[in-house]
């Protein structure tokens, strides 16, 4: 591999890497709302069964 | 009427059909450069790059101004969003320019070229940003501080990209000149396909994290509410 082709590979690379890691850090965001909208439809659960 | 999320799944399949034709492009169809050979490959993702972190830093300026002009709620969020994906397209410019300047002129960086220190002067102007508004509480306040902030940086960005067309700097490269592109039709083409392609990205990393951010933003009041 020639040194041209060394850097054009590591430019790629980069962007490509951090693309991926700003999906990373939004698919953990994600996890983290999912368990909150569980925690909430547990909540409300809760109070329903109270009322009735 | 569609909302912004129905419209989400469009503009990622665009975004993703892009840049795989992006990159095929620039390694199958542009010729390589006569001068620098194959490192000059990496204009083609760094100058889009750019040119998106522009685009987010104008943005959210234009939503900065929205916000303080007619005070729309959801303006104060928007802006922030785009200055974030600004930060990060960036911080990619910076990469890739640093391994372009290490290939094309045998170092990672030169404190001679004003196009260079200029946009590290923005880059580090919009962290900043970030600083001001998470040290005030949220609110109104914390919204107006970031919206004039996201405004001063703005005069910035054509300071940027003209430094290089006002200054005698001969390191960085102009491509783009009074007289038209500096290139040929072909890798004219396959550069208009990447920008199109960065600014896609951008404005799907963009959808998906206001969808996010709007998604806590509820939960916290369904929180409120039930407790």
């Amino acid at each position: 591999m020639s040194s041209g082709e060394k850097y054009v590979a590591a430019a790629y690379l980069v962007v490509f890497v951090g693309v991926l890691a700003y999906v990373l850090i939004i698919a953990t965001k994600l996890a983290r709302l999912e368990r909150e909208v569980g925690e909430l439809a547990e909540l409300a659960k809760q109070k329903a069964e109270s009322r009735g | 009427m569609s909302s912004p999320n129905s419209r989400l799944p469009a503009l990622a399949a665009l975004a993703l059909g892009l840049v795989a034709a992006a990159t095929t492009l620039v390694f199958f169809f542009a010729p390589l450069d006569a001068d620098q050979g194959l490192s000059q490959k990496i204009f083609y993702f760094h100058v889009p790059i750019a040119l998106t972190a522009y685009a987010c830093f104008g943005w959210g300026a234009w939503k900065a101004l929205v916000h303080l002009w007619k005070r729309e709620p959801a303006a104060d969020l928007e802006s922030y969003v785009a200055i974030h994906q600004g930060v990060i397209f960036g911080a990619l410019t910076l990469l890739t320019g640093s391994i372009w300047a290490r290939a094309s002129w045998g170092v990672w960086w030169t404190w001679s070229s004003n196009q260079l220190v200029l946009f590290l002067v923005l880059f580090l102007f919009y962290c900043a940003y970030f600083m001001l508004r998470f040290s005030v509480d949220a609110g109104p306040q914390r919204a107006n501080f970031s919206a004039v902030y996201a405004l001063f940086g703005v005069a910035l960005i054509p300071v940027s990209f003209l430094a290089i067309r006002l200054a005698s700097d001969f390191i960085h490269p102009t491509v783009f000149t009074s007289a038209g592109p500096q290139m040929s039709g072909k890798m004219f083409f396959t550069f208009c396909v990447c920008l199109a392609a960065m600014l896609s990205l951008a404005a799907t990393l963009s959808a998906v994290e206001l969808s996010g951010k709007r998604l806590d933003v509820r939960l916290r009041e369904l929180r409120e509410a039930l407790a």
